[in-house]
């Protein structure tokens, strides 16, 4: 059992799922074009994490082990159903720019992995705590990604807010520079393996300078 | 390694089956409670694209819903059938709002919105998706430039048919700096569509 302090720090820092685990990086590199895309991207992740793992541990006493990886998937596919339904319903504009990695977040390892590595061992508690702050690691990264790459990219910041939080947010844009061109590397594919390298390569530096006193992570190994 | 009987092995199907059938009972439960609210969504953002194309004022049918499917055509660029809205002034054929897709793009298919008057001149153009590079095919959308706008008005007597091209390849319209392709296959996707209307206008509206 991991304490809850444990199992945040393991979440945001230690095990995060983007900077430690690399899982995940096919959505990552995909939508963080923007803070909002990033972010938009990130809650639903979190909540897909949160849910999948209460399921799952809350099934775990009598799950038959034999079945047990098919009858995770189909927890996570129907949760995943269920959050894409709800978004087109009630965050349609924001759906029409995430599009297909809503799906996809079906098959982001980070899900199936916490389900079968924490929540089908650990109490209902714990394991919807580890969800949110696996989530939470996973959507700071994109957050924090996605912002590098629209102040670089695009020379604005927060730009289509209003598609999350309605049109008051709209205010919330900054633009730094009308005039800036825009960065092109920033913005494609190859800005997002930059910008997630000099992330990881941050993480590293403060975790050298650091005293090693919290010891070896629980990695879990995988491939995204 | 459990040596598996059939009992444990009808057991386990069993408690799959029992999951899946949860599982598909709160899909379907929140698919039933979504859908009228997602319908109306694809209809506003439908309603709010064909608006951008045909000012309001000028029709006063539901042009959602007053569709026709128009079997796959060449000239516009269709694969399988695609819907054609008809807006109508008082029962009066006013324009046609086909969905052509230009199939050349630069990263493959950009499915257009056509908007034709009934003389034949065009209402507008919009992109409605397409794949090109972000900073420089992009600019075939509205938000990005007003390269698409150049469009309104034009028909297939101005310019001249040969002159719509690019300049580049001796046309009238403009490429853009360091994307050509893109550009092009609008261009050419948007005369074919005014072709296609010009050969079957006479059925669109029946």
């Amino acid at each position: 059992m991991s304490t809850q302090s444990e199992i945040t720090e393991n979440g945001l820092w230690t095990n995060n799922v983007a900077l430690v685990q690399l899982l995940g990086l096919c959505p990552l590199l995909a939508v963080t074009s923007t803070v909002v895309n990033g972010v938009g991207l990130g809650i639903a992740t979190m909540a897909t994490l949160v849910l999948s793992n209460t399921l799952v541990s809350l099934i775990r006493g009598f799950v038959r082990s034999e079945v047990r990886l098919p009858v995770f998937v189909l927890i996570i596919a129907s949760v995943v159903t269920i959050i894409e339904l709800v978004m087109k319903a009630f965050f349609y504009d924001l759906f029409l720019v995430l599009g297909i990695f809503i799906p996809l977040i079906v098959t982001n390892c980070a899900i199936i992995g916490r389900a079968e590595g924490f929540a089908s061992r650990n109490s209902v508690g714990a394991s919807a705590l580890d969800g949110l702050m696996m989530g939470f690691g996973f959507l700071l990264v994109l957050g924090i990604l996605g912002g590098i790459r629209e102040v670089i990219g695009f020379g604005t910041l927060f730009a289509n807010a209003n598609l999350m939080f309605g049109d008051a947010a709209s205010a919330l844009t900054v633009v730094f520079n009308p005039d800036y061109g825009g960065f092109l590397l920033a913005i494609l594919p190859p800005g997002a393996f930059f910008g997630l390298a000099i992330l990881i390569v941050i993480k590293n530096l403060i975790d050298e300078r650091k005293p090693a006193t919290n010891a070896v992570s629980e990695a879990i190994p995988g491939s995204a | 390694m459990v040596t598996m009987n059939s009992r444990q092995i009808l057991l386990s199907g069993l408690f799959l089956w029992i999951f899946a059938v949860v599982g598909t009972g709160f899909v379907a439960l929140t698919e039933a409670n979504t859908r009228d609210l997602i319908a109306e969504n694809e209809r506003r953002v439908l309603l709010r694209n064909l608006n951008a194309l045909l000012p309001e004022e000028k029709f006063n049918n539901d042009i959602a819903t007053d569709t026709r499917q128009l079997p796959a055509s060449p000239l516009l660029g269709t694969e399988s059938a695609s819907t054609v809205y008809r807006a109508r002034m008082n029962d009066e054929p006013v324009a046609a709002i086909f969905s052509s897709i230009a199939p050349n793009g630069y990263s493959g298919k950009i499915h257009l919105l056509i908007g034709v008057y009934g003389d034949g001149s065009l209402a507008g153009v919009r992109a409605v998706k397409h794949s090109e590079t972000p900073g420089l095919g992009d600019a075939i959308e509205v938000r990005k430039s007003d390269w698409i706008l150049d469009f309104n008005d034009k028909s297939l007597t101005n310019p001249s048919p040969e002159k719509w091209a690019v300049k580049r390849d001796g046309g009238e319209f403009d490429q853009f700096t360091g994307a050509t392709i893109t550009p092009r296959a609008v261009v050419q996707a948007v005369k074919n569509s005014l072709l296609y209307y010009q050969q079957n206008a006479d059925k669109l509206f029946d």
